[in-house]
């Protein structure tokens, strides 16, 4: 029916100011695109006087640029690691047991995600030199597990809620141990609320800045590269082309994620 | 016919044989101030279909929950098979549950779900297959082996969810409303598939049901749940014939319910009795009372016709409304209007006397 169509339609006015939005978010990342590829090192002159290939070389030659990017995929790949054996765990305790003070712990166990991250960098920077511990990888990874754990958390418990208990009673009657329960019942049931959680835990700590400017010490992680490229103007075009290559990075994961739950949930409707 | 159930009206009197598959001893839960089960005792015997009767919140589901181990008493001893196993976990009980919502495990085919219990004790995977395969088609669903459960109708999840309880071979069975969530027709098929199942396997049944019909239909006893205490324990005849409280009378057989001060003022003796509609009689006002009857008159409420039956409400001339059921045969003569005046009466021998409550 078109006079049912109608009324459902956004009208000109809105369909623009989305349209807007959504390309006040998305035109910086192609500036960034299109500037690794400019022959004009110094300016964002537009348009580009030329288009070359040669600031990848030089990037991909550069030994410190690996250095950096090696320590953010292995600081991401431990703190998503440990957040997922210690999210899990915790959602577990928060959301099937019933004791006193549950409330309150749940609440200080969420809480390090709400701080602001200037807040968790000092404190942890004192508490690190209070117990006389060098800033390093694993103070990095200990910082960003505060946040990591959060996120993994926050998705399995919201999944565990969801679970009608009777499977758990119908897996232990039918002889079931714990271990057997949590195996073949409901690690099936939570993996993708685990893949999204775990993906994105990744994702956050391979871009955290602020935590890590105070919990690094000498370590440079690749946002901290960056940070530190933007006072030197002449090398401009190789930032923009680490940053184009950590998108295209980053995207394979996200949407792969992003299919694998969508998945789950088609399956769940069904 | 077993001798179980061929037991008669009375059986409630009958010591069980001396291995019993249950036994419940003084069995309490608390749940804060609320004390779900009171100290409950119940001892039911191998090869038993039993039912566990009472409206929600009576303690029916509790005690099924304290056999398979789910939940812990507060207080009392549970015993299978002559052992206790008040602090055996479910895993280790042979015990296996039938649950009101199936609980069958969505990211698994019908077959696994069935096996999954072989699959926890360490069977083959070959030979797992085939058990569910046998179990399956028990319940005639082998057919559909390959399926998820999303991928079934209610009817077939419960069959389902049957087999998947049947596959260990456990010693009692338990049942938690499992007829609730089907439609009427589909429940009456089940209820006769059920009792033909367990004449077959001799597995003690033990179910959870809040409909009297399928207690009294089904079990061969019936214990009545009432406010955490089992307020008769019976056979279905046993309860519907005499019934020992006026909660039983109500709630089983849908009986008339006569207190003291209203039964002085029929019968002359200030004791609540029960009088079920079948038996009352329906007479035109001034008819004579029969030998040995007892009678009041009052006015025609309403009829409710239903085919082979019709209910007659009649209300006293003290307000107390009684119902009486007469068969459509039996109905000569002009039928009484709405509003006229007729005459009850019943025999002696059919008013049951209760117990306060």
């Amino acid at each position: 029916m078109r006079s049912s169509g109608d009324w459902n339609r956004a009208s000109w006015g809105g369909r623009i100011a989305a349209f807007a939005g959504l390309a006040f978010l998305h035109l910086p990342v192609w500036v960034i695109l299109l500037y690794a590829f400019t022959t004009e090192d110094r300016t964002y002159q537009f348009p580009p006087p030329g288009l070359t290939l040669r600031w990848f070389e030089v990037a991909f030659a550069r030994e410190d640029i690996w250095a950096a990017l090696r320590l953010s995929l292995s600081v991401a790949a431990v703190a998503t690691a440990m957040a997922l054996v210690l999210g899990t765990l915790a959602a577990f305790a928060l959301a099937r047991s019933r004791f006193r003070g549950r409330d309150a712990i749940t609440l200080l166990f969420v809480l390090p995600i709400a701080l602001p991250g200037i807040i968790t960098g000092i404190a942890l920077l004192s508490a690190f030199k209070l117990g006389g511990i060098q800033p390093g990888f694993w103070t990095i990874v200990t910082g960003h597990a505060t946040f990591c754990i959060v996120i993994v958390h926050n998705n399995v418990i919201a999944r565990l809620r969801r679970l009608p208990p009777s499977w758990i009673e119908a897996s232990m009657d039918l002889g079931a141990d714990g271990t057997q329960t949590f195996l073949y019942v409901l690690l099936p049931q939570i993996a993708t609320a685990l893949l999204a959680g775990g993906m994105l835990a990744f994702a956050l700590s391979f871009d955290e800045i602020i935590v890590t400017l105070f919990t690094a010490g000498h370590e440079r992680t690749l946002p901290i590269w960056f940070f530190n490229e933007l006072f030197r103007p002449r090398e401009r075009p190789i930032t923009n082309v680490v940053a184009v290559t950590v998108v295209l990075v980053t995207l394979v994961p996200i949407l792969l994620a992003y299919w694998l739950t969508r998945q789950g949930h088609a399956d769940e409707r069904n | 016919m077993t001798g179980v159930q061929g037991m008669q009206a009375g059986g409630a009197d009958t010591a069980p044989p001396a291995a019993a598959a249950i036994e419940l001893l003084e069995l309490s839960r608390s749940f804060g101030p609320v004390r779900a089960l009171d100290r409950v005792s119940l001892t039911i015997a191998p090869g038993e279909f039993f039912a566990l009767l009472g409206p929600s919140g009576s303690g029916k589901t509790t005690c099924l929950r304290l056999i398979a181990g789910f939940d812990r008493p507060s207080d009392g001893r549970i015993l299978l098979d002559g052992a206790d196993v008040t602090d055996v976990p479910p895993f280790e009980r042979n015990v296996n549950t039938v649950f009101q919502d199936y609980a069958l495990f969505p990211h698994m085919t019908v077959a696994e779900n069935v096996a999954y219990g072989p699959k926890v004790r360490g069977v083959a995977a070959a030979t797992r297959h085939r058990q569910a395969l046998e179990v399956l088609e028990l319940v005639r669903l082998e057919s559909l082996a390959g399926r998820t459960p999303a991928q079934l109708s209610g009817g077939q999840k419960q069959r389902v969810a049957l087999a998947r309880a049947l596959v260990n071979r456990p010693k009692v069975l338990l049942l938690d409303e499992p007829l609730g969530a089907l439609d009427l027709r589909l429940r009456e098929e089940m209820q006769t598939e059920l009792k033909l199942l367990q004449h077959r396997l001799g597995i003690t049944f033990v179910f959870v049901t809040h409909d009297q019909g399928e207690a009294l239909s089904m079990a061969d006893r019936v214990a009545v749940f009432r406010d955490g205490r089992i307020e008769q324990l019976d056979t279905p005849r046993g309860l519907y014939v005499r019934p020992r409280t006026a909660f039983v009378a109500r709630f089983v057989g849908s009986a008339n319910v006569v207190e003291a001060a209203a039964a002085a003022r029929i019968t002359g003796t200030a004791q609540a009795f029960a009088i079920r509609p079948e038996q009352i009689e329906v007479l035109p006002d001034d008819a004579p009372l029969p030998e040995g009857a007892v009678g009041c008159s009052g006015e025609l409420a309403d009829i409710q016709y239903h085919g082979a039956t019709s209910r007659w409400h009649v209300r006293l001339d003290d307000g107390l409304v009684l119902s009486a059921v007469r068969a459509e045969a039996a109905t000569p003569g002009p039928t009484p209007q709405a509003g006229g005046r007729v005459r009850l009466a019943w025999s002696r021998d059919s008013l049951v006397p209760l117990a306060d409550g």
